[in-house]
């Protein structure tokens, strides 16, 4: 069995790297394993209960709200990049860059701010009743934002850029022969775009479409407000209301199994169908000039969901911070967390964009079969919810903790106390764990650009794996590293659950901060903070938009 | 290329130095773990410190602050865990991560019905579960929490999420006095008569009253002093909309739920934990919590904070706490079986 093993590791590629992907998958696992344990110890009569009345609205609703977000996602974000990508019309070049721009807003702050809008109260219905010369408040209907629609309509527009990047990137390395064959052939533009550029471009959306929905999924900011008892929710309610961490374990695992299950339809589904870029480096159509009331309405399409998903909130933001700055000031700690914040978030991106590195290439090179599904299980860390991931962290981390101060005690009298768990370290593994996927998935994107051919030239002149991923696929890779590491970069400056829990005694970031805000009731004091994750956030994506339109229009 | 994973390494190596974890109880600091935001309280630690000399520091971890001290283990440097809602304070000394403490100051600040006999945790204060109605619209002043489910509030009514802490004690003292069909049927009472979802805080009842969604609703006491007292000129508006009524079981009392607290089972710091826990119930730090937080002193004879007292006079329901906390499972059961927050 071990030589056997050893000789599937010889004859891989590349076997360091797959030993190290084996072992960040390993990592990754620890979480779900502990999990595992914790549910096995079994919670009693609750599944009955659970199942009878608690999951099958948790898991109705779970649906509805993941089916709604992806089609609203995938219909805003393949919409807006197509325009972008093939067309031209006035504020073309601004829309390139700026429907990136609710990235930088976390959902809690998004649900915030649209609750205190859209109140009957607040400036939206008081000027509508003004408008229409009404007084009482009761008197103007006006559509609950606690609703599923309302869920759907916020997380929509806050995420539907994971889609928007993936399909203008898509869109724009295509081929202009396929499509311009098409277009001489008689195909409509419509027809272009359905039967040639969206099958052409499905993979990329999908990648797009997955990242959205497991951020819905774990979501939960927004649907805790809007009061959307998904199964996230459901997780947390078990715990801490029926003192459950066992019962909730098991629901976690139960969502865990659910995203598997999706994952490998929609690769069955996409079996036999092989996508990879022409060799030569594919010229992009020409963009066709759109004029009238056509470019007029392809300036709304796009510049409503930047509207709804960035400016509103913005402003309103901005209004509260700057009322609140002027009558409060600024405070030292504020500094202090938006230091912590940064911080925090780029070690774990450098961390995260290493681990993603070795994944990546580890499946680009292996031959022995065990990169793959390894590289898939280093993935799984999106789909679990933040506070759950926490939960799964603090066992492996403190006993791993307590067994080397124990260790360190008795040989050396030292004692090292909580090594990681008392440390910024267990948050930055936190955020690693959590985000690998998404870089992985980015540099994967990267590679697929990357022909084989190149890896063999390299090898056969001598170069060993690690100098070709150096000396060559690195600098090739730089643009999708970037577009990598400030995908990551900005979640981690928006995570909130597992910072909540993870974080070291003592260190406060802009984002628990602004729980502990709006926890205590005080939100108009939390806008200063909101004001400042979504700026620290916005020159990021603003770069962002930049890399990926460089890497685009540079071979 | 080199360069930047050089300067990668160096940046992670800097960032280990800087995030190595602080030693522990410097000084004979106290550390307290708090599921409650901790700035709340944080006037009352400032008071402690200036006259003891003993730093206080303070870690809000709203869920999983029981996990996390029971992971830590030994090493843990939570000396004291403060929570609110009886239910999650007897959580964290289920889960074995308290000690019990024998202490006279503390016997004698909080009556016996409001701690544990072997001193695995103590009430420091008191907060009442409560209606607010429109000021405008409604003119019922003596209501029972049964009242909730009258069809004539239909569309009418406000409320949290049926699964937030304060809601599920109350329908845990609901079952209580009436038994878990009775519990039932008045939930689905009071879900048929939901104007909104539930979901948001306490004060958002307040808010949309004012914004006319909603007639009537549940709330905690402390709240109106938070939305009346302090200078906020939004919830000064939502404080004056409402109305508040001290609802009633039978028997004629109120619905109370506690902050409390314990001495974390590892604590390093035992000592000073107990100090600071004995200050906390003190006749002059049971004040400043009700003048702070509008809250109800646990100390027998400590001041109210004039808000406070203006609702009417507190008659607390005669049931125990420990009693209400042991049909907190059903609470939560029954309150998903009506499909409450759907």
């Amino acid at each position: 069995m071990t030589t056997s093993l050893l000789r599937a590791f010889r004859s891989s590629g590349t076997p360091g790297f797959t030993l190290a992907t084996l072992l960040i998958a390993t990592i990754v696992v620890s979480p779900v394993v502990a999990l595992a344990y914790i549910a096995s110890e079994g919670s009693g009569d609750l599944w009955p209960q659970l199942t009878a009345y608690v999951l099958p609205s948790a898991v109705a609703n779970t649906a509805w709200l993941l089916a709604g977000v992806g089609i609203l996602t995938g219909v805003i974000g393949v919409g807006t990049a197509w325009l972008v990508a093939t067309a031209n019309f006035p504020g073309r070049r601004l829309f390139d860059w700026a429907l990136l721009l609710p990235l930088a807003i976390p959902t809690y702050i998004l649900a915030y701010a649209y609750l205190d809008l859209l109140h009957p109260l607040g400036p939206i219905q008081s000027a509508l009743r003004g408008l229409l010369g009404m007084t009482d408040p009761r008197a103007l209907h006006f559509p609950e934002l606690r609703s599923m629609g309302g869920a759907i309509f916020l997380l929509g527009f806050v995420l539907y850029p994971y889609v928007y990047l993936a399909a203008r990137a898509s869109f724009l390395m295509q081929n202009a022969t396929a499509l311009e064959a098409a277009r001489m052939l008689g195909a409509g533009r419509g027809e272009v775009f359905f039967r040639i550029a969206l099958p052409l471009a499905r993979p990329a959306i999908v990648i797009g479409v997955t990242l959205a929905l497991l951020e819905a999924l774990n979501d939960i900011g927004a649907t805790e407000f809007l009061g959307i008892r998904t199964l996230t929710i459901a997780i947390y309610s078990t715990w801490l209301n029926r003192s459950s961490l066992p019962g909730a374990a098991q629901i976690s695992l139960f969502m865990l199994a659910l995203v598997i299950l999706l994952f490998l339809l929609e690769r069955w589904a996409r079996k036999g169908q092989r996508f990879s870029a022409a060799g030569k480096r594919a010229q992009p159509p020409a963009r066709i000039p759109l004029k009238g009331p056509t470019a007029i309405a392809a300036m709304l399409a796009c510049a409503l969901p930047l509207a709804i998903g960035f400016v509103t909130p913005f402003v309103y933001l901005a209004d509260q911070a700057i009322r609140k700055a002027i009558t409060g000031g600024i405070s030292a700690s504020l500094l202090r967390e938006t230091g912590n914040t940064l911080l925090f978030a780029s070690i774990a991106t450098g961390v995260t964009l290493l681990a993603g590195i070795v994944v990546a290439y580890a499946i680009r090179s292996d031959r022995s079969g065990f990169a793959n599904p390894a590289s898939r299980i280093a993935s799984i860390g999106y789909a679990i919810p933040g506070t759950v991931l926490a939960v799964g962290l603090l066992w492996p981390l403190a006993s791993f903790d307590n067994a080397i101060d124990a260790a360190f005690r008795q040989w050396f009298g030292i004692h090292t106390g909580l090594l990681i768990s008392g440390s910024g370290a267990a948050l930055v593994l936190a955020y690693t764990i959590r985000f690998l996927a998404v870089s992985v998935n980015g540099i994967e994107a990267g590679y697929a650009k990357i022909s084989p051919n190149v890896d063999h030239a390299a090898r056969s002149l001598g170069e060993s794996s690690f100098g070709a991923l150096r000396k060559i696929h690195l600098p090739m890779l730089r643009p999708a590293l970037g577009a990598a590491a400030i995908l990551v970069f900005v979640d981690c400056m928006k995570e909130l659950p597992a910072t909540l829990m993870l974080r070291p005694f003592g260190v406060e970031t802009l984002a628990t901060h602004i729980y502990a805000e709006a926890v205590r009731g005080t939100y108009e004091d939390g806008a200063i903070a909101a004001i400042l994750i979504v700026l620290a956030g916005l020159l990021p994506v603003i770069l962002l938009a930049r890399i990926s339109r460089n890497a685009i229009a540079t071979p | 290329m080199r360069r930047f994973v050089f300067s990668l390494a160096f940046a992670a190596a800097a960032a280990a130095g800087w995030m190595t974890p602080l030693p522990a109880n410097a000084q004979g600091e106290v550390n307290v773990y708090t599921t409650r935001e901790p700035k709340l309280i944080q006037p009352l630690f400032d008071l402690f410190t200036k006259e003891t000399g003993i730093k206080v520091n303070s870690i809000f971890i709203e869920k999983g602050m029981a996990e996390r001290v029971a992971a830590e283990g030994a090493n843990s440097p939570a000396d004291i865990l403060m929570s609110v809602d009886i239910g999650n304070v007897l959580d964290s000394v289920a889960r074995g991560v308290t000690q019990g403490v024998q202490s006279e100051a503390l016997n004698a600040g909080v009556p016996a019905h409001l701690r544990d006999k072997d001193g695995h945790w103590f009430a420091l204060s008191l907060r009442a579960r409560l209606f607010y109605v429109s000021k405008d619209r409604v003119k019922d002043t003596a209501l029972t929490y049964a009242d909730l489910a009258d069809p004539k509030w239909k569309g009418k009514v406000c409320i949290r999420s049926g699964q937030h802490p304060y809601n599920t004690a109350l329908i845990a003292a609901y079952i209580n006095h009436y038994g878990e069909e009775k519990a039932e049927a008045w939930l689905k009472g009071v879900k048929a008569n939901l104007a909104r979802r539930p979901a948001g805080g306490d004060r958002e009842v307040a808010r949309d009253i004012l914004g006319g969604i909603c007639d009537i609703g549940v709330g905690n006491s402390y709240y109106v002093g938070l939305m009346r007292g302090r200078q906020n000129e939004e919830q000064n508006k939502w404080g004056a909309a409402i109305n508040v009524v001290l609802p009633t079981f039978p028997g004629g009392g109120t619905h109370v739920n506690i902050s409390g607290a314990s001495v974390a089972k590892n604590a390093p710091n035992k000592a000073n934990a107990i100090k600071l826990l004995e200050f906390l119930v003190s006749p002059e730090a049971q004040a400043a919590y009700a003048k702070v937080n509008y809250e109800y002193p646990v100390r027998p004879g400590a001041q109210i904070d004039p808000i406070i007292a203006a609702l009417g006079t507190l008659k607390t329901d005669e049931i125990d706490l420990r009693a209400i906390a042991k049909n907190r499972k059903l609470a939560a059961q029954l309150a998903d079986k009506v499909g409450f927050d759907q």
